[in-house]
């Protein structure tokens, strides 16, 4: 057995592409399954959050006027280091969500898969989504999805990575950026994501990741009036119907997904993506 | 020399106006248990007929018929049956399309132009679009047999009364849904043609029921435990409402809501051109548009030149009564909204900006605003922020393409905007960056079923029309 003394690493905050603590000054144990210590995660407060929104509203006019072929290749870049991180993040889930190292790592491969996944849907979501509309008239009409903006998400509390990434990638894919607030008791491969995010082209702001209380964060998030839209999916079940009657005060776009956690390593769907874009349709008169 | 035109009435027989209206439900027309309202005429302040209202009992009674017809007999059916009966819909609405246009332009008070020419055809063609749907859903993109959601409890409001009322039923009922919808408390006659139609057309009972009243009973609708789907076209105040309360029950919802759209003009706009789509933003249906128009951001090297001209052309509307073919301008709906312009009209002027208003006669009595523009107009300004809901436009200027990106986004809202422009890559660049559901460029308030419409942020969510359309109405 070697004697030397690992290096620990300090987890932090992810905000507009810097790595703060909370300004809080807040910290809370992260345990793994049974128990033992793994490390301090920062405990954002509702500072940290407004901060977050402010980070993914200045983000998203760059992001969302990116090329869809550039966002594409940015979000696969975000693939190919999550496989280089592929020992590091199977350590990370099979403690965190007590699963064996088998079982974690191809959660692991999962995940990067489904990044893939999204990656190839950026330049693909407005073909399927839009349309040439035939109108009864001289006009060439047309519609196509945009992003609808910046999108508040409570990740999902069970699975901590191949859940995040998940509810995450549908977002950048289409254009819209991130405020998430990671698994409360799971956040450690959420903030090693940030670190790949970080590494990957994804330009800063355009996810921030927030480790903390989600029954703390997630009013500040739902009644902010720069939020457009919000996953629900992570919210305690207590506060479910709150947080979508706030919600409503700035008619915010709200993904009602059931309480109970879906099996995540089955193939999705594209209604992820349909929940982040706003249809434009653009008109303009045909003749000489 | 001046050309008066003489006055070409429509004549108000063709509306076959009854003494009263009654509700319907389940196949039925039925007195309702709620205090019967009267439907005026806003153009004479005369009352047209006494319409029932529906109770508390009724909304649920209406829900429950709505659910078995769900049930038993409309969910189940073939598309290619459901087809088939909203095709019969369509044709029914074209071949009353001139009875209905009077009682729509008698009931709300839009001119008979604009009645005939847009909201009874495009209402018939909504019919017509979605009934082709109904069989077709495999292929819509949402996977293989969508299925409906149930029963949509729709409210609507009084600036398109039947035009809404097609937007809501068509789409709901070629996708298996059932229907209960409440109209406006002050339009609530051209509706109930339509359950007329609907009935003549023989819909199964349950599959279509109206339910007019004020706002309760939408709120009852709405809160109803049967009631699957809402759908909501209305104010944003009320829309907020609405979704707060459905918050936690699951039902799904749309809402279609307020605006303050941007009409912004180029330099390089044919300016002829832009100041009659400039007239067509905003006082088309006397501005009682969500979509309308109503901040014109012109380009300050030729806002002096547009104004002119624009004064011009809005001093030639004629106002007055809506049967009058050559009205151009009709009634403000309802007293109160009239009061409510007036409000706002006031606060433009304390607030420093510069109000030109047509000198056109208007008739003594009914209720009338005449075309308003607004110069001098600063972001702050209420006229600049609020929804107006008239007659009345109010004018900023801007210098650069970026200045005029951020100004008209700079609102809550996000349901339309305008550009005009020769130059074609501009206008792609402008559509691109404009946070609204719809933008027309060299062109205003254009409206199709097969062409989306809807709002971004607080303009609301989901679309009517087209393809995307449907998802409101499919469990997807």
């Amino acid at each position: 057995m070697s004697d030397r003394v690992t290096v620990s690493k300090t987890y932090k905050l992810y905000l507009g592409g810097a790595f703060p603590r909370s300004e809080s000054g807040r910290t809370y144990p992260v345990t793994d399954s049974r128990g033992k210590f793994l490390a301090n995660a920062a405990q954002a407060s509702r500072k940290d959050a407004r901060d977050a929104v402010v980070a993914a509203r200045s983000a998203f006019g760059k992001w969302s006027g990116a090329t869809a072929y550039n966002r594409g290749q940015v979000l696969y870049r975000v693939a190919e280091v999550l496989e280089g991180r592929r020992d590091q993040f199977t350590a990370e889930v099979a403690a965190g969500e007590g699963v064996p190292t088998k079982r974690a790592q191809s959660l692991v491969d999962a995940a990067i898969d489904r990044w893939v996944w999204y990656a190839g849907w950026t330049d693909k979501i407005a073909t399927v989504l839009g349309a040439a509309n035939p109108v009864a008239g001289p006009y060439f009409s047309f519609s196509v999805p945009e992003p609808t903006g910046v999108v508040a998400v409570l990740a999902p509390q069970q699975s901590s990575l191949l859940g995040l990434v998940s509810v995450l990638a549908p977002v950048l894919a289409v254009g819209s950026t991130a405020v998430v607030v990671t698994s409360q008791e799971r956040p450690l491969p959420a903030i090693t994501l940030s670190e790949v995010l970080a590494t990957s082209d994804v330009p800063g702001g355009v996810v921030n990741l927030l480790t903390g209380h989600t029954a703390e964060l997630a009013p500040w998030l739902a009644s902010h009036a720069d939020v457009n839209a919000l996953d629900l999916g992570g919210a305690p079940a207590e506060l479910r119907t709150d947080l979508e009657r706030s919600a409503a005060g700035t008619v915010k776009r709200v993904l009602r997904n059931p309480a109970a956690e879906p099996d995540w390593t089955n193939r999705p769907d594209i209604s992820r993506l349909r929940a982040y874009v706003e249809t434009k349709t653009v008109w303009h008169p045909m003749g000489v | 020399m001046t050309w008066e035109y003489a006055p070409a009435p429509e004549s108000r027989a063709i509306a076959n106006l009854k003494p009263s209206y009654r509700m319907f439900v389940d196949g039925q027309f039925v007195e309702g248990g709620g205090e019967p309202l009267k439907s005026i005429n806003p153009a004479t302040e005369e009352v047209l007929a006494e319409v029932s209202t529906a109770s508390a009992a009724d909304v649920d009674t209406a829900v429950k018929a709505a659910r078995r017809a769900q049930d038993k007999l409309w969910g189940k059916m073939p598309g290619a049956e459901r087809a088939k009966y909203i095709f019969r819909i369509a044709r029914m609405i074209a071949e009353r399309g001139r009875e209905l246009a009077v009682l729509e332009s008698l009931d709300n008070g839009k001119p008979i132009r604009e009645s005939r020419d847009t909201d009874i055809p495009t209402a018939s063609a909504h019919f017509f679009y979605h009934a082709g749907w109904a069989d077709k859903l495999d292929h819509a993109g949402f996977g293989p047999d969508p299925r409906p959601l149930g029963v949509a409890g729709q409210v609507i409001p009084w600036n398109f009364p039947l035009l809404m009322a097609a937007w809501k039923i068509a789409p709901a009922l070629a996708c298996g849904n059932t229907v209960v919808l409440k109209p406006a408390e002050t339009t609530p006659l051209t509706a109930l043609v339509l359950a007329e139609i609907i009935q003549q057309a023989e819909l199964p009972p349950g599959v279509v029921n109206i339910l007019p009243g004020a706002g309760e009973v939408g709120a009852g609708l709405v809160n109803h435990p049967g009631v699957q789907k809402v759908a909501f076209t209305g104010s944003t105040e009320v829309g907020k409402l609405i979704q707060a309360s459905l918050a936690g029950t699951g039902k799904k919802l749309t809402l279609e809501l307020g605006g303050k759209a941007a009409n912004i003009v180029f330099d390089d706009a044919p300016l002829d051109q832009a100041v009659e789509g400039i007239v067509n933003g905003i006082f088309f249906n006397q501005g009682h548009v969500c979509c309308a128009g109503s901040r014109l951001l012109v380009q300050e090297s030729v806002a002096e030149e547009l104004l002119a001209k624009l004064h011009k052309r809005v001093a030639t509307l004629r106002v007055g009564d809506p049967l009058d073919k050559n009205t151009d301008v009709g009634a403000i709906n309802s007293r109160e909204q009239l009061t409510k312009i007036q409000e706002l009209v006031a606060s433009g002027e304390e607030e420093g900006a510069e109000r030109w208003t047509s000198s056109c006669p208007l008739p003594d009595k009914g209720f009338f605003f005449a075309p308003t523009v607004f110069a001098n107009v600063s972001q702050a300004m209420r006229i600049a922020r609020e929804e107006i809901f008239g007659p009345v436009l109010s004018v900023l200027t801007f210098r650069t393409p970026d200045e005029a990106v951020a100004k008209a986004n700079n609102t809550p809202y996000g349901l339309s905007a305008g550009v005009w422009t020769e130059k074609g890559s501009r206008i792609l660049w402008m559509a691109n960056r404009l946070r609204s559901g719809v933008v027309w460029a060299n062109t205003f308030n254009r409206f199709d079923p097969a062409a989306p419409f809807g709002g971004y942020q607080e303009s609301g969510f989901g679309r009517e029309g087209g393809r995307t359309g449907l998802e409101a109405y499919l469990d997807v």
